[in-house]
């Protein structure tokens, strides 16, 4: 790591951490936009360097929303009257009971989903190419689809997660979320960055660009491709569980698992910058974030026909994302030595 | 749970044959869903709205007056030029690119049909009424509405005229041609470029026909249609591509399996139950192949 990356680091990192300070109005935005930045770069570790397109990760992400809460609101109190008792808040969370609830939560939020992932990983992952696709895409509605029918996390009313206690208002609470979706983010990146810095990403990538190759070369992939599942699942559950004291409600499809939003989201950010690069999905989820809550501003009533056109123009003119797009035109910059020479005669021979 | 499925042999029945008659319609889906995969290497998620949306042409004529019957007609006429229009705008750019990019291509067109027809139609469930009346059987411990039985012999017709047509017709052979080599087809010369272009308007027709007939049998809803899809996906890789009595098959077993799952487990978890015969369904596969140390492709 050379000294101008640390400095970017450390400028990201003063800047994430005076942020809420600078925007005060945009807290939740800067929030949302911290977990969507961990949905993309989670999605790119199976999606971008493993070459397993899941449209499921939404699976995980809900799990984490709905078990977060559940236990949020089951350490303290009856979990099925809270739901029945819709909004009305008949029990109330002390302060340390919130934040008590809110970290255990967080924690199981994580490791739930991871071992989910673990153990339904053997039989989705054996599945290939756009099987793999539509097997998590039918998990992921499964999921919602079945989640509705339970009573005791709502049904099909809801679940309202506990509201913030009583302490500083809404501006404490936004300073709360925001930190932690930014706790949450830097936690990530730290981790991503380490394991793209090792063995294993390359025998992820291997799995991408050829698994029997990668089988015949005595590389365990099943092992590999679990794990890299696993650490989707990770973050995807910790994500969900801080979006869902976000938004403050849990609805089974429209806010959980919503394949339709988030599912589709996660993998248009990883694709619009650029799959299999560390800082593609970040850039891409920035992006797409300015986009949405244009679409959703300016548009609105019209943000789904906007978000259908998007998906189209990125998937058909920009497959290879904004960082493809760079590393095409700039080929040095990533590190790649090029022979002027033998790069016009391929030009040619298209 | 409800055990009155096996306590009471009528509502077996019952589920049986209800379940027959929607399977029918099912395989009719899953048939352009085949069709489109094996000719044009693409999986269409957005097959679940264009099937919407021929519902809701039908709807409209219910609507004016005129018999929604006639949709069947009238839809699939419509609904090839839509195919045909979603063809020239997206799919030819990614026929012969990597499956998964067409699956997220037809994803954005689905969710953009969805709103369009949210927009336009209300997000209200509708139906359109056909007013043919019911028969009774068993001592009218059976009840099928005759718009099943319409629906499904229907759905009959128009699969043996389409069997009959890619059998006969030049186009038919062209389109058999390039499923089984593009290239070759290409130099013996079949424009492939209009073959596939009027394969996916003869998928968007099958949809707009059994969208009319879902509109006249059951009810339509602007966000309905992504179950649709997986249905016929489900249907084709049970079956597998070019296998048209499999179709017919697993499209019946499909909708008796719902019915059983409406019955058993409520009606709240049928679609869920759907999504999660898929994953079973590939898992089971995936196992099976893997003995073989193959896998799904």
């Amino acid at each position: 790591m050379n000294k101008n990356s640390w400095i970017l680091y450390i400028g990201i990192l003063v800047f994430g951490l005076i942020a809420p300070f600078i925007f005060p109005a945009f807290k939740v935005q800067l929030s949302i936009l911290c977990v969507l930045i961990v949905l993309a770069t989670t999605w790119n570790i199976q999606g971008g360097e493993m070459g397993y397109n899941s449209f499921g990760n939404i699976l995980f992400y809900g799990l984490g929303m709905y078990l977060c809460a559940s236990v949020q609101v089951g350490m303290f109190f009856p979990l099925a009257e809270w739901t029945e008792s819709g909004g009305e808040k008949t029990f109330v969370h002390t302060p340390s009971q919130f934040f008590q609830g809110m970290a255990v939560g967080l924690v199981v939020a994580a490791v739930v989903p991871t071992i989910v992932a673990g153990l339904i990983g053997y039989s989705i992952l054996g599945l290939r190419g756009h099987y793999f696709a539509i097997c998590t895409l039918g998990l992921g509605v499964a999921a919602g689809e079945i989640s509705g029918g339970i009573e005791i996390i709502g049904a099909g009313q809801g679940f309202t997660t506990p509201p913030f206690p009583n302490i500083g208002g809404l501006e404490a609470r936004g300073e709360f979320f925001y930190f932690l979706s930014f706790g949450a983010l830097v936690l990530t990146f730290i981790a991503v960055r380490a394991i793209y810095t090792t063995r294993f990403r390359l025998i992820l990538n291997a799995i991408r660009d050829n698994e029997d190759k990668a089988e015949a070369m005595g590389i365990e992939t099943m092992k590999y491709k679990i794990s890299g599942w696993m650490i989707s699942a990770f973050f995807c559950g910790l994500a969900g569980g801080i979006m869902g004291g976000l938004v403050g409600y849990i609805d089974s499809t429209d806010v959980a698992f919503d394949g339709r939003e988030m599912g589709v989201f996660m993998v248009l950010m990883a694709i619009l910058g650029g799959k299999g690069t560390l800082w593609g999905p970040i850039i891409g989820a920035t992006l797409f974030h300015f986009f949405k809550e244009g679409f959703w501003t300016f548009f609105l009533g019209w943000q789904y026909v906007a978000l259908g056109v998007l998906i189209v123009v990125i998937v058909i003119y920009f497959p290879e994302g904004l960082m493809g797009w760079l590393r095409e035109k700039y080929p040095e910059r990533f590190g790649e030595v090029v022979d002027e020479a033998d790069r016009k005669a391929q030009v040619e021979l298209k | 749970m409800d055990f009155l499925v096996f306590q009471y042999p009528m509502i077996t029945i019952q589920a049986c044959l209800d379940g027959l008659l929607l399977g029918i319609l099912f395989a009719l889906i899953a048939y352009g869903m085949a069709l489109q995969w094996g000719v044009m290497n693409i999986i269409n998620i957005a097959q679940g709205d264009l099937v919407i949306l021929g519902g809701y042409i039908a709807y409209f004529m219910y609507l004016y007056g005129i018999h929604p019957a006639w949709g069947v007609i009238v839809s699939p006429i419509i609904m090839y030029f839509v195919g045909i229009a979603i063809y020239k705008l997206v799919i030819n750019k990614v026929v012969d690119r990597d499956l998964f990019i067409s699956i997220l291509a037809t994803f954005g067109i689905s969710i953009l049909f969805m709103q369009l027809m949210n927009f336009a139609f209300g997000a209200d469930v509708v139906l359109a009424n056909s007013g043919y009346g019911t028969t009774m059987l068993f001592d009218n411990n059976v009840v099928l509405p005759n718009s099943k039985i319409f629906s499904a012999f229907i759905s009959i017709v128009f699969a043996i005229c389409l069997v009959v047509y890619m059998k006969r017709s030049k186009l038919g052979r062209a389109i058999r041609a390039t499923a089984q080599n593009a290239r070759a087809a290409k130099i013996l010369g079949v424009d492939t470029e209009k073959v596939y272009a009027a394969t996916f308007g003869i998928n968007a027709a099958l949809c707009g026909v059994a969208g009319a007939l879902i509109s006249i049998t059951f009810t339509i809803h602007p966000y309905m249609g992504l179950p649709y899809t997986i249905r016929s996906f489900m249907i084709v890789i049970v079956a597998g591509l070019g296998n048209l009595p499999g179709v017919a098959m697993s499209g019946m077993g499909l909708g008796i399996f719902e019915e059983f799952a409406d019955y058993i487990l409520g009606t709240e978890f049928r679609i869920g139950s759907v999504f999660l015969l898929l994953v079973l369904i590939l898992v089971y596969r995936r196992f099976k192949l893997s003995r073989k140390r193959e896998y799904l492709k």
